[in-house]
């Protein structure tokens, strides 16, 4: 049976390709997961990526994927008839961080997926994240603040060690009017982000 | 869903540690402790089907895609090959993406500092969706070697880096195809943190003369294998 091809870092020169639009040309997905139809809550994710010395990582690239408001992932196998589809959502960014590490993402609130049997899980924005120095990407989870009962009986969120789990849980924030979710990355340190393996 | 056969684990045998001492900017970067193992649910068996994403045949040849007053400089070269699982099933329908330096070792990118010249015919970026059976192909040039900051004299061997979005995020990959024969590979730290040799030469594409095209250009394969479902059924 064949084997799986390693993963080797990204480097530090994908923009130009991966996320272009810093270059003024469209990527296949930026940071701005709204169309015009999207429904739902709509909301800004935000953050800073930080190396074990506390400084800003100003070439790491994150890709977000989620379900769209009512708890349904735009993919075939999420076959589901009583969860309703939305044509103008695919679940799908990705972006750059810039000089100072920081990146965002314009999106909506996913609603709540199944678990594994019938265990519900919060709602949450899965993440992979990428650099320079990182010979194979990270993954872990966004969860919102505002679903205190929903992540106290999620069964991801559960698995990781109590004093660590607040690295899974965004920070909110409401600017302007608009709901903002802080997500700090730490990929080292006291506050080291806890990284999933699925 | 629930009856749909799980992914096989990463396969961290053939994979560098996240940090390695000869790998200099591993050490602030690479997590310290170990990932927490998860159950595979919906939020990690589906993913982006980029098919949505405009994909043009023009996308695949970077010897086309970015000219502005003539021809790109250096040697064309075919790369092809096939993306798939562990089970040598062809992932369909699924977006690559190649980033690469010119024939002198210079990317576009605004923080390549390396005294070479940039090529106003080449930008080193192209795409493309696998077929039916996983393959996919480009035209490109051969890259060519640069320094890099990690050590005295370090040079990167001349390599593709490839984005494959695979079937789910669980299959994921970022990678870097390497050519064959190229004494540079011995002396790579990025390339040597695998410490499985045969990992290490999967990452090195196969000169193929049936690839070639006589008076045109080199070919070379690189196939690509993902995480793939094992035969047994996921346990409620």
């Amino acid at each position: 049976m064949p084997k799986q091809t390693p993963s080797q870092t990204v480097g530090p020169f994908f923009a130009y390709g991966l996320t272009p639009e810093s270059y003024g040309r469209a990527g296949v997905a930026g940071n701005n997961l709204l169309s015009d139809s999207t429904r739902g809550e709509r909301i800004r994710v935000e953050g800073v990526v930080y190396d074990g010395n506390g400084a800003p990582v100003s070439d790491a690239m994150l890709e977000i994927w989620q379900a769209n408001a009512a708890g349904r992932y735009d993919h075939p196998e999420d076959s589901r008839d009583d969860v309703a589809a939305d044509l103008g959502f695919h679940g799908f960014g990705r972006t750059g961080t810039d000089a100072e590490g920081r990146f965002h993402f314009e999106t909506v609130k996913p609603g709540p997926v199944p678990g594994r049997g019938n265990s519900l899980q919060a709602p949450h924005i899965s993440l992979t994240l990428f650099s320079r120095g990182m010979p194979n990407h990270t993954f872990t989870r966004i969860y919102f603040p505002d679903e205190a009962d929903a992540n106290a009986a999620d069964p991801v969120l559960a698995l990781a060690p109590a004093e660590r789990r607040e690295t899974l849980v965004a920070t909110r924030l409401d600017r302007s009017g608009q709901p903002v979710y802080r997500f700090d990355i730490h990929l080292q340190g006291e506050q080291e982000t806890v990284f999933f393996d699925a | 869903m629930s009856s749909d056969p799980q992914y096989s684990a990463r396969d961290w045998s053939r994979m560098s540690p996240y940090r390695e001492p000869g790998y200099k900017s591993t050490q602030l970067r690479g997590p310290t402790q170990p990932p927490i193992v998860i159950p595979q649910t919906l939020s990690e068996t589906t993913g982006p089907a980029l098919g949505y994403a405009a994909v043009t045949q023009e996308d695949a040849d970077l010897t086309m895609n970015a000219r502005r007053n003539g021809e790109p400089v250096g040697e064309r070269i075919i790369v092809t090959g096939r993306v798939m699982d562990e089970n040598g099933r062809g992932i369909a329908n699924s977006l690559v993406e190649i980033w690469q330096a010119n024939a002198t070792g210079r990317y576009v990118h605004v923080n390549d500092r390396h005294d070479a010249p940039l090529d106003p015919n080449f930008l080193g970026a192209g795409k493309c969706v696998t077929d039916a059976d996983g393959t996919y192909r480009f035209q490109t040039i051969r890259p060519g070697a640069y320094p890099w900051p990690n050590h005295h004299n370090a040079w990167r061997p001349p390599h593709i880096h490839f984005s494959l979005m695979g079937a789910s995020i669980l299959n994921r990959l970022v990678t870097q195809m390497y050519f064959p024969g190229d004494p540079l590979l011995a002396f790579d730290p990025i390339f040597n943190a695998i410490a499985d040799e045969d990992a290490r030469q999967a990452m090195v594409a196969g000169f193929e003369l049936d690839l070639t095209e006589p008076n045109w250009a080199l070919g070379y394969r690189f196939d690509i294998v993902l995480r793939g479902r094992n035969a047994t059924p996921m346990e409620n």
